[in-house]
Parts: C-alpha cells; sequence; structure tokens
C-alpha cells in the first residue's frame, strides 16, 4: 500500500529530489551549463517516472492529492513545456546576462515553480491548492525579476506579486467561506455537499465566487486582467513563456478538476459568471490586442483571449467539454512556446526584440525564425494544418453539442477580429527589409548561424508538435479520452 | 491512391518550385507546369477510365479513396471523383497553367516562393474538388486561403496590404460560420445515429426539421456566398482582384469563385432540400440583384481590371441564379457557366494584366487608341470582351442562356430583370474596347505586343470557348447524371412529408420564427 503510494507520487518526489541536487550542485560550483542539464535532465527524469505513477493511477495520496490520467498528462505538459523554456533560457539568459552575476538559481527557481505546477495539477484539497499556487506564484516572481539591473523586469515582478497576494487573499477567504458552510477541505467531500443541498448557501456561493476570481486572477481572464500585458512585456523572454503555458495550464487543471469534483457548473450563478468571464475576455483581448505595437504585449492580450475561448468549451459541461479544454491548452501551450520561443531566440545582447518593426522582413534575413513564428501565428488564428485548427475546432463543437449558440457566435466574431492583429504580424514578416537593417545584414547571418543547437531542437520540436497535432490529432485525442474519462469517473463516482 | 495523387502532386512539388529557384530563373515555372501538367493527365485518366460507366453522383463515385482519419468524430479522408470534379479539376488545372504563363514576366522577385504558392493553392482547390467528408472538404477551403494571401500580399499592387486583409478576412468570416454549420450537421447526425459523422452520404440521410434546416442553410450559404460572390458578402472583390497579382488574379477570378459554386451544389443543394422553397427566392434574389447591382458598377469603373473584375461578380449571379431555380436545364447551365466563366475572365485578367505590365497603368483614361500599337492584345481583348458579353457561337452564351432559359417558368420576373444584366453586358465590355483601343491614343509610348507564348495561349482559350459554344455536350453530358440525382434528390425530400421529429438540437435553435410549418 505505502509503496504504491510512493509510486503514484513518484513524479513529485523526484521533482523534489533534483530541486534539492540541483540546488547543491549550485553551492559546490558554479557552473551555468552544467547546472542547465541538471534542470533539463530533472525534468527528463520525472518525465520518465509519469509511465511509472500511470501503473497505480488513478490513486488517492492521502486526502491531498489524486494521481490520475488526468493529473499525469497535465504534467507531462508542464514538464515537457518546462523543458522546452530551459533549452531556450540557456543561449538567452547567456547574452543577458554575465557569469559571474549568478544565474544558475534560475534553473531551481524555475524547478521549484514547475514543482509547484505538479502539485497544482493533483490537488483535491484546499491546503493542497494553496499550497501550489504560492509554491508557483512565489517562485516566478522571482523569476520575472532576475534581471535584476534593468527596470522593466522588476516593475513587472513588483506587478506580479500584488496580483499573487491579491489572489491569494481572495483564495484563502472564499476556502475559508467553503470550509464554514460545508465543514470539508476536500473537493469531494464539499462535492458531496452540495449535491445533499436543496438549496446552495448564499454565503457558500460568495466563497466559490472568491475563489473563482482568485483563479481568474492567475490565469487572466477578463476583467482581472490588468497585470498580463505589463508583466509579460516585462518579464525575460522565457519566463513570460512560462507564464503563458506552464502556469495557465497548472491552474487550468485544477480548474477543470474543481468544476467537475465539486460540479460547480451546475449552479446557474457560476455558469452566468463563466459566461460573462468568457465573453468579456475574448472580446477585450482581442480589441485590445488589435492596438498593440509590441509582440509581447500583443500575444499577452491575445492569451486572454485564448482563456476566453477555454472558457466556452468548459462551459459545455461533460465529456466533451473536458476535452476540448485539455486538447485546447495543449495546443496553446505549444503555439506560445512556438511565438515566445522565437522572441526569445530573435533578442539580442541590447534587449529583448519586441517591437513589430523588429520583425519587418524576417523572413528574408531570417527564413527558418521567421517561418516558425509564422506557423505559431497561424496556429494561433486557427488555420487549418496546425494544431490551432483542431483545438478551435474541437472548441467549437463542444460549444455547439451543448447549444451555447451565442458563446459560439461569440467565439466566431472574435476569432475574425484576431485574424486581424495576428495577420498584421504575419504581414509584417513578408514585408521589404528596412534599409537601416540591410547594412548589419552580414552580422545578422552570423548571428543567425550562432542560434545554438539547444534552442533549434526546442523551435523544432514545437514546429513538430503544431503540425503533428494539426494533421493527425487522433492518438492525442485518444489520450485525452483515457485521462478525461478518469476525471469524470471520480466525479460520477459521488453518492 | 489516384485521387491523393491529383492533390499531393501540385503540394510535394511546391517545395521543389521554392528550392528550382538556385537553378535558374525559369526552372520553378517549369516545375509549375510540369506537375500541372502530369495532374491533367492524371485526372483525364481517371475519368475516362470509367467512361462506359455512367458518371453518377451522390454515393456513386467514379473513383473513391476512404481512409479513417479522426475516427473520435468520425472524420474520414473520403474523397471521391463524378462528372461535377471531372469537369471542375481540369478547370482547375488549366487555370493554374494560365495563371503561370501569365505572370512569366510579370513575376521577377522571388519567383520560386511565388510558384511554391501557386502550387499549394491549385492543390487546396483540388483538394476541395474531390473531398466529400465535410471536414476534409473545410480543411482544404481554409487549406489554399494562406497562399492565395500570400500572393497578394507579397506580389501585389501598391495597396496590396489592404486588399489582402479584406479578402482574407471576409472568406473566413464565411468559412467560420460555415463550420459552425457543419459541426452542427455531424453533431445531429450523432444524435440520430450515436455516433458524430462528416461523411457527405451519412449526412445526406439525416432527416432535419425544417427550422434546423433553413438556419443551416442560411449559414451554408453565407460561407458559400462570400467566395462566390454575391452582394452583401461582395465587398473584398475588386480590391482584391485589382491589387493581386495577374497571376493570383487569374487564380481568384477562375477557380477560386468556382469554390463557392461547386459548395452550393454539391453541399448546399443536396443537404437541405427541406428548405429550399423558403431559401431559393431569396437566393435567386440576391443573384439577380448581384447581376445587375454589379453590372451598373462595371459600367462606371475607370480601372479596367475593377471593370473585369465587376463584371465577374454580375457573371456568378447567374451562377447563384440558377443553382436555386431547381431545374436540370438551369443546372446545367450553371455547369457551363462555370467553365465558360472560368476560361473568359482567365482570358480577360490575362490581358488586363498584359496591359498594366506595358503602361504601369491600370486607369483607362490613360489609354486609348491602343489598337495600331497592340494589335494581338487588341484582337484578342475584343474576342474575349464578346464571349463575356454573351456572344452566340461562344461559351458564355450557352451557360447563360440556359440559365435563363431554365428558370424561366418558375420566376419570369427575376429572369426578365437578368437579362437586363446581358444588356448592360454589352455596354460595359464594348464601352472597355472603347476606351483602351480605339479612340486617340493618348500614350504614344511603344509597346510590345504579346508574346508569342501568351498569344497562343490565348487563342488556346479562345479555341476552347468556341468548340464549347458550338458543341456543349461535351460538358452537358458529364455533368448530366449528377445534375440529375441531385435534383431528383431535392425534389424526393421536400415532397416526402416528413413528420418534424422531436430532435434534441432543436431546443437549442433559436427558434424566434415561430412553429415549424
Amino acid at each position: 500500500m505505502i509503496l504504491q503510494d510512493f509510486i503514484a507520487l513518484s513524479p513529485i518526489l523526484n521533482l523534489g529530489a533534483f530541486c534539492l541536487v540541483t540546488m547543491l550542485a549550485i553551492a559546490f560550483r558554479r557552473n551555468h551549463a552544467r547546472i542547465a542539464v541538471c534542470a533539463l535532465m530533472s525534468c527528463l527524469f520525472t518525465l520518465a517516472t509519469l509511465p511509472w505513477a500511470a501503473t497505480v493511477a488513478p490513486r488517492a495520496v492521502t486526502t491531498l492529492l489524486v494521481v490520475d490520467g488526468h493529473a499525469l498528462l497535465y504534467m507531462g505538459l508542464v514538464l515537457s513545456a518546462t523543458m522546452v523554456i530551459i533549452a531556450l533560457s540557456y543561449r538567452y539568459l547567456n547574452s543577458q546576462f554575465h557569469e559571474k552575476d549568478g544565474v544558475e538559481e534560475y534553473y531551481l527557481l524555475l524547478l521549484l515553480a514547475t514543482f509547484g505546477g505538479l502539485v497544482l495539477t493533483t490537488a483535491a484539497h484546499f491546503v493542497s491548492l494553496f499550497l501550489g499556487f504560492e509554491l508557483l506564484g512565489l517562485s516566478l516572481c522571482s523569476l520575472i525579476g532576475y534581471l535584476r539591473t534593468r527596470r522593466n523586469p522588476l516593475e513587472a515582478a513588483v506587478k506580479y506579486l500584488l496580483l499573487s497576494i491579491t489572489a491569494s487573499a481572495f483564495l484563502l477567504f472564499g476556502l475559508a467561506l467553503l470550509y464554514f458552510e460545508s465543514g470539508a477541505m476536500t473537493f469531494h467531500e464539499v462535492g458531496v455537499s452540495v449535491k445533499q443541498w436543496q438549496t446552495v448557501p448564499a454565503l457558500w456561493l460568495g466563497g466559490l465566487i472568491l475563489v473563482l476570481v482568485g483563479i481568474a486572477l492567475k490565469l487572466g481572464l477578463a476583467p482581472f486582467h490588468m497585470w498580463i500585458p505589463d508583466v509579460y512585456q516585462g518579464a525575460p523572454t522565457p519566463i513570460t513563456t512560462y507564464i503563458a503555458t506552464v502556469s495557465k495550464a497548472a491552474v487550468m487543471a485544477l480548474l477543470l478538476r474543481l468544476a467537475t469534483e465539486v460540479g460547480i457548473l451546475e449552479l446557474p450563478p457560476v455558469v452566468h459568471l463563466f459566461s460573462l468571464l468568457a465573453v468579456v475576455s475574448m472580446v477585450t483581448g482581442n480589441v485590445l490586442a488589435l492596438l498593440q505595437q509590441n509582440v509581447k504585449r500583443l500575444l499577452a492580450y491575445s492569451s486572454i483571449a485564448h482563456f476566453g475561448y477555454v472558457l466556452v468549451a468548459l462551459l459545455a459541461g461533460g465529456p466533451p467539454a473536458a476535452e476540448a479544454v485539455t486538447f485546447y491548452v495543449i495546443v496553446y501551450c505549444a503555439m506560445s512556446l512556438g511565438a515566445f520561443g522565437v522572441v526569445t531566440v530573435y533578442s539580442s545582447k541590447e534587449g529583448d526584440k519586441d517591437r513589430v518593426e523588429d520583425y519587418q522582413g524576417l523572413f528574408w534575413t531570417r527564413p527558418w525564425l521567421a517561418g516558425m513564428l509564422a506557423l505559431s501565428l497561424l496556429s494561433l488564428a486557427g488555420i487549418p494544418v496546425t494544431a490551432g485548427f483542431i483545438g478551435k475546432f474541437y472548441a467549437i463543437v463542444a460549444g455547439v453539442d451543448a447549444g451555447l449558440w451565442w458563446l459560439v457566435l461569440a467565439l466566431i466574431a472574435n476569432s475574425v477580429v484576431s485574424l486581424y492583429y495576428y495577420l498584421r504580424l504575419f504581414v509584417t514578416l513578408f514585408g521589404e527589409v528596412a534599409i537601416q537593417e540591410a547594412l548589419p545584414q552580414q552580422e545578422t547571418v552570423q548571428r543567425s548561424e550562432f542560434v545554438s543547437w539547444t534552442a533549434v531542437c526546442s523551435l523544432g520540436f514545437v514546429a513538430s508538435i503544431i503540425l503533428v497535432l494539426g494533421v493527425y490529432p487522433e492518438p492525442l485525442i485518444q489520450l485525452i479520452r483515457e485521462s478525461v474519462s478518469n476525471l469524470l469517473m471520480v466525479a460520477a463516482q459521488k453518492p | 491512391m489516384g485521387l491523393w495523387l491529383l492533390i499531393l502532386i501540385p503540394i510535394f512539388a511546391a517545395p521543389f518550385a521554392w528550392m528550382g529557384q538556385q537553378w535558374s530563373r525559369h526552372a520553378p515555372r517549369w516545375i509549375v507546369l510540369g506537375a500541372l501538367a502530369i495532374d491533367f493527365i492524371l485526372v483525364l485518366l481517371l475519368g475516362g477510365q470509367h467512361s462506359t460507366v455512367q458518371a453518377s453522383g451522390h454515393g456513386a463515385w467514379l473513383v473513391e479513396s476512404h481512409t479513417s482519419w479522426i475516427p473520435r468524430w468520425g472524420i474520414s479522408l473520403h474523397l471521391g471523383l463524378d462528372g461535377l470534379s471531372v469537369v471542375l479539376i481540369p478547370l482547375t488545372v488549366f487555370v493554374g497553367i494560365v495563371a503561370t504563363i501569365a505572370s512569366w514576366t510579370e513575376i521577377q522577385s522571388r519567383v520560386g516562393l511565388f510558384h511554391c504558392h501557386v502550387l499549394l493553392a491549385l492543390g487546396g482547390v483540388i483538394g476541395i474538388f474531390l473531398a466529400i467528408d465535410l471536414f476534409l472538404f473545410f480543411f482544404f477551403w481554409e487549406l489554399m486561403l494562406i497562399p492565395m494571401y500570400l500572393l497578394i500580399v507579397i506580389w501585389g499592387h501598391a495597396q496590396r496590404r489592404h486588399a489582402s486583409f479584406k479578402f482574407f478576412l471576409f472568406t473566413q468570416a464565411g468559412s467560420l460560420v460555415l463550420l459552425v454549420a457543419i459541426v452542427a450537421l455531424a453533431l445531429l447526425h450523432q444524435q440520430a445515429t450515436g455516433r458524430p459523422s462528416f461523411d457527405y452520404a451519412d449526412l445526406m440521410g439525416l432527416t432535419l426539421t425544417s427550422e434546423i434546416a433553413r438556419w443551416l442553410m442560411l449559414a451554408f450559404l453565407i460561407g458559400f456566398l462570400v467566395k462566390l460572390p454575391a452582394p452583401p458578402f461582395h465587398t473584398w472583390l475588386p480590391d482584391t482582384y485589382a491589387e493581386a497579382p495577374t497571376g493570383a488574379t487569374i487564380i481568384l477570378a477562375g477557380i477560386l469563385a468556382k469554390t463557392g459554386a461547386y459548395g452550393l451544389l454539391r453541399f448546399t443543394l443536396p443537404l437541405f432540400p427541406e428548405a429550399l422553397s423558403d431559401v431559393a427566392p431569396i437566393a435567386m434574389g440576391l443573384g439577380v440583384a448581384g447581376i445587375l447591382y454589379a453590372a451598373v458598377l462595371a459600367c462606371a469603373q475607370t480601372d479596367i481590371k475593377r471593370l473585369v473584375a465587376y463584371s465577374s461578380i454580375s457573371h456568378m449571379g447567374f451562377i447563384l441564379l440558377g443553382a436555386f431555380a431547381g431545374t436540370e436545364l438551369a443546372l446545367q447551365g450553371v455547369m457551363m457557366q462555370m467553365v465558360a466563366h472560368g476560361l473568359s475572365t482567365a482570358g480577360l485578367f490575362l490581358l488586363a494584366g498584359a496591359l498594366e505590365e506595358r503602361y504601369q497603368t491600370r486607369d483607362m483614361g490613360q489609354m486609348g487608341g491602343l489598337w495600331s500599337v497592340t494589335p494581338r492584345l487588341a484582337t484578342m481583348t475584343l474576342f474575349f470582351a464578346c464571349a463575356s458579353l454573351g456572344l452566340p457561337g461562344l461559351a458564355n452564351f450557352i451557360g447563360e442562356f440556359l440559365v435563363l432559359f431554365g428558370s424561366y417558368a418558375t420566376q419570369p420576373v427575376m429572369i426578365i430583370l437578368a437579362s437586363l444584366g446581358m444588356v448592360m453586358a454589352a455596354i460595359y465590355s464594348l464601352g472597355m474596347m472603347q476606351r483602351t483601343f480605339f479612340g486617340r491614343q493618348q500614350d504614344t509610348r511603344t509597346a510590345p505586343d504579346l508574346s508569342n507564348v501568351a498569344f497562343g495561349t490565348l487563342l488556346f482559350i479562345a479555341g476552347l470557348q468556341i468548340w464549347l459554344g458550338l458543341y456543349p455536350k461535351a460538358v452537358l453530358t458529364t455533368t448530366k447524371p449528377v445534375m440529375e440525382q441531385l435534383l431528383q434528390h431535392a425534389l424526393v425530400s421536400a415532397n416526402s412529408t416528413h413528420l418534424p421529429s422531436e430532435s434534441l438540437l432543436s431546443s437549442h435553435i433559436v427558434t424566434s420564427q415561430g412553429s415549424t410549418p
């Protein structure tokens, strides 16, 4: 029994152990490359434990954590995304940092944040939820401000800190109210008590909405999105990627579990709240993205809109909804890794290249890099052959299946609006090369040869994921169906 | 497998066309021509193989290919060739060849990439004409957009950015509405039988309440009318046609517009026979409005490409009119019109592009009296202007005449109005001739006449026009069985009085229109 618990928990334990190893390795001897490889290996070994853990899944380890297909799938996503980000970070940090300034802790913090993410995906209890939240939030906060000699990252870090605290405050107070009314701390028991009530107590509902607001703050759903553009822009680009992918995916995994186990989507006020959040997020994200001149801000607003689409899928309820949400989140992570990855690789010593003008005619000078960005943009816009199309198709199927006609129409209208800004950036890639850029072209070519093989590998991996999922999504769909059936089965077992 | 080759040959040839740039300036062009020639022979072989078997429509395909793709949603890689596609695919390939020849001298920068996109777009269009799984159809429908878009935005004229945005946003908006309708159909199939399916044959067997059918048909119509285009969805067209490079314009006008018409014939009519009687008058009204409105606007144009673009909208109105007339004659006319218009408009845009290339302007006010300078160009323009205005003996006449003749019984008033469109076609076509080639010469620069290759191509198209004008049976016999079946299906389904079955989805459909009849 105990051994099986350990096996089920092996990914989390493994990553935790590797965090310690990395920390000791840093204390022992500072070496950027070695620590980066160590971090990469930590993720790789943790990934390798997932199939092992799957042999005993689904399994509740204590009341705090549940290791099931759903959790393992999201763990795989979180760990793979972290690996890509570590690979992208190495060259970025090399160009932005002096070796002696101490870049090694960056990887430790990244691993800790991922550790928090893993806890979130398995959380089945208010305590583990909160622990995961804080672990992720605090590590990210220091990561955002990691380039401590620059102004923008520090500003972004303070903003993220304030957001984190606000979200935690909402969350804690909401959890307290939930506990006060239902007397339970696990999702499962809370769900049971909801089923027993004739009418849901107002205080409980208030608590739930506070919790959801806390989660919405983390996911950056409008109108709780104010921090997103500034933090995305200010943070070092690999960390922006991390916030957009790992952090959001982990929180989404938690939200999906909370939604199914507690059954909150059967409560009309919550449905109304989510519908409102979905529409406002889509509209705000897309309309504001139209006005952006900065690529990172543009992608930030587009991420707000994309999570609006995810909410539409979530609202549909039932198996197609859970499938659609998971599929979309995976696809979204791949697309974001692609887009932000290009910004990371393209950035130079002088700072991030994130103005739209920087990308003018990139296709003619660095075709592979521009092709990668173009692919990610097309995927974000939902054009076939890319994964984004299948994701959007899935979301529409879920919405239509549940008869959410207005939300589906809103999704479509917003997709069309979003095309405009994706296309604008897309066109810029194919524009004429600006004249002043033509002079240092030789230098550009030299630098393009210098793009490290880690970046090439990681971006190539992301590109192949985007294309393969766009052309042959069936294996992933099957995988998701299994994991989701797991989740829904647990939810259905409730008396 | 043969069917997949049809799609994959252009797509796999595309990267080679791009790389071919390094070998020689003309290598990409030859690769395009080679790939298209192979495709052309292949489609003739595939179609000709079964000439003894009556070409037939629904469920009885000449050649079929079926592989499972995404079983979760009942999506399969299902291709089928029938009389409709046997006519349209050679047209696509031929127009592609014309487009390549038209851009022989015009495209001088990034030649490889240009031809790569041409091949990708053509591969997508061939896929559209072959796919009989609705998801696969939509896949190809979207697939061709990006290469088209890039063709316009990289090689287009001064206003290309604006035009390409408009083109993309309009078509994408229409497509997404279409996607929702397709998804709704598949889910209705799931509710009826327990498994979702995007397959054409499965969805044809679906019985819909007329309320749902009306909404879904409307969505399909929007999706296809944007591409066709018919007013009020046409505003992207003149800008796009005018700003695109000649080769892209020829593809756009010659075949992309036909994909909208194809969608009407293949999907909209057979899938929703229940709503046909409700929607037909509206659609035909839009068709007539398109014919007249675009003809009036064409008369007022000073830009030669925009004039041809508006004339194109006007001619596509006949297709919309005939498609919903509900008689076999009209449907046959639609088919003929698709082929004839594809040929004539390709010729006209090639000529307009040649003029623009020579004089660096599209403004007809700055032309005039060019007959003596470029006699070949002028003669061919006169020929295609006549073809476009529907001169008897040429293919366009057959198409328009059959449409008018076939629809008169159902909508006499509309047909009388639509005939005015033919009169106006004469006005703007001859006006265009007058302003460019006759009168006093404005621009005294000498310009080279049409090259031998371009002249030969145009002569060939002209020959085809005359051939089809005198012997339309070549097209009509191929498509006759399809049209017959299509009509039969529509009539049978419309007449059979099935009870409005209690569909689960019906509760979700917005029922503001009241009860079902």
